[in-house]
């Protein structure tokens, strides 16, 4: 009996990406990257030393939050932020719906799908806080001007995600429906719109807490909201109420992420 | 489905008569809270000033036209260094959101009771403020420039991160992290063999994701002093010169616009 000799195999983990030549150039790019960046930012240590025990009295300062002191201003902060991303909310995605059926390849005529791509990408590229300084600008200091910048914010987000579901859509459904001789309204109505609700109502909910959150620092430029609020007490060095006012946002934004999980099981 | 009977023909509805009622309740409610708030607004908004807004625009894009193209030399760092914050923010907070993931998650957690609702707290309290408020409270702390600006992206990434994260991490196969305990391996080993080659392209396309959005917040960071190309327009909002303005604004659009690109062609290489 001859002894047949095995090469010993052993089991080596897949790599993340396959291909070798594309993993050695990222991994070989990131380290030149990391290098030169990492050289190029001066960090003042003495500074940040120096700064940390400001730092330490800084969030002493917050401790404890104040709720009491500027309760009435908080509370219409909150509210006025409310009703800020209420409205815009609304009528961003009353917007972003016919914006993001243009920018769906698969239904929109190339001049249309070009013209709507290109609105979206706008209002994408832009930080609330760009939009709202100009805003700010154009209508004056108030809700109204945070209420325009996160209408046009939420097109860019709301009209995007719409477009690629539709993109990703099943044809033959959205065939069926025009194949019964329905109007181009009736076979968005029916054979599209089915498609694409139950994300987009949980994108719908998603959005009105980005709004909420934004309404936060609109307001630092002037947008209205409990930013105004929220900045204003960060300049009179209250940081209790300032740190009551995150306190606030912070529950507020836990109490919707609880209940728009709900909400989203209840609409579906 | 709802169908009646109407002078002898079968007609078709989309729904009951009851959901139909209920459906367009909802709808009312929803409509009158919508105006109700859009009145709140209006009373606090001074009309005047709105009516004006078209001609205020028309101005604005007059004085905004041509783009300082001679100005742009002195934008290149300001550039490199948003760059740098975006990038180097972005791995700072998926470096720290992944403990914070492992913790919250149902099925990964040490402790249930106490240590997931911390993470969930960290969580929230990271998503819940803007990194501009966190790069106020930065700025105050460690001084203005680049880091303050590294650390308030790294710290507003944690949420994003870590809420993706641990979703993947819940939606994980648990037969393969059965298949590799069976096998005997030690705790760390069923992490590393039977977790994470599941969560990984996740991961990766969370990284990415995450990094195209901090690029578009990382351009208004030098608003309040943390580094970045937010300072130069700081600078020529402030000088009311509005060409220099359109520039910037035309130079940010063209890096958003490429890191939609790159993340895009990424994560279509890695997924």
């Amino acid at each position: 009996m001859s002894v047949v000799a095995i090469a010993p195999r052993r089991w080596k983990k897949p790599p993340l990406i396959k291909r070798a030549w594309l993993r050695w150039t990222i991994g070989l790019g990131a380290a030149v990257y990391l290098t030169l960046a990492l050289g190029s930012i001066e960090v003042n240590w003495a500074r940040v030393w120096e700064g940390l025990p400001r730092g330490a009295r800084f969030f002493a300062a917050f401790f404890p939050p104040d709720f009491a002191g500027r309760s009435s201003e908080i509370a219409e902060g909150i509210l006025e932020s409310l009703w800020m991303t209420v409205v815009s909310t609304v009528i961003g995605i009353a917007i972003s719906i016919p914006v993001g059926i243009g920018a769906a390849k698969n239904i929109a005529p190339a001049p249309v799908y070009y013209f709507c791509r290109g609105i979206l990408a706008v209002s994408r590229s832009f930080q609330e806080i760009i939009l709202a300084i100009f805003f700010v600008k154009l209508f004056g200091f108030g809700p109204f001007a945070g209420l325009v910048t996160l209408s046009f914010a939420t097109i860019g987000f709301y009209g995007k995600l719409l477009a690629e579901d539709i993109e990703d859509m099943d044809p033959s459904q959205a065939e069926a429906v025009r194949a019964t001789g329905a109007s181009w309204l009736q076979w968005l109505n029916y054979g599209v719109q089915p498609q694409v609700m139950p994300r987009m109502i949980g994108l719908g909910l998603y959005r009105f807490d980005i709004n909420f959150r934004e309404s936060a620092v609109v307001g630092i430029v002037g947008g209205g909201g409990i930013g105004a609020t929220l900045n204003t007490a960060f300049d009179r060095y209250e940081f209790d109420s300032a740190a009551a006012i995150l306190l606030v946002i912070i529950g507020i934004v836990m109490l919707m992420e609880y209940s728009s999980s709900y909400l989203r099981r209840w609409v579906q | 489905m709802a169908i009646e009977l109407r002078h002898g023909t079968k007609v078709w509805h989309r729904r009951e008569r009851g959901a139909q009622f209920a459906t367009w309740a909802a709808w009312l409610a929803g409509a009158a809270i919508f105006i109700y708030c859009w009145e709140l607004i209006s009373d606090k908004t001074i009309w005047a000033f709105v009516a004006d807004a078209p001609t205020q625009a028309a101005d604005l894009a007059v004085r905004m036209v041509p783009p300082d193209w001679g100005f742009i030399h002195a934008l290149w760092q300001s550039m490199w260094d948003t760059i740098n914050i975006a990038t180097l923010g972005t791995a700072m907070g998926i470096i720290m959101a992944v403990p914070v993931a492992y913790c919250g998650a149902r099925n990964t957690t040490p402790s249930a009771a106490f240590i997931r609702p911390a993470a969930l707290f960290i969580i929230v309290s990271s998503r819940s403020i803007n990194s501009l408020i966190w790069a106020l409270m930065l700025v105050t702390i460690i001084g203005p420039g680049v880091f303050a600006g590294i650390l308030a992206i790294g710290l507003r990434s944690i949420g994003f991160c870590a809420k993706l994260l641990y979703e993947a991490i819940e939606e994980i196969d648990e037969s393969q992290v059965e298949a590799v305990r069976a096998t005997g391996a030690s705790g760390a080993q069923v992490t590393a063999y039977g977790i994470v080659p599941q969560v990984l392209p996740a991961f990766a396309g969370i990284s990415v994701f995450r990094w195209d959005i901090n690029i578009r917040e990382s351009t208004v960071l030098g608003l309040v002093g943390a580094g970045g190309i937010g300072l130069p327009l700081n600078g020529a909002i402030t000088m009311l010169a509005w060409t220099q303005v359109s520039l910037i604004l035309l130079i940010i659009i063209a890096t958003v616009v490429v890191s939609e690109w790159v993340s895009a062609k990424m994560r279509h290489a890695i997924i």
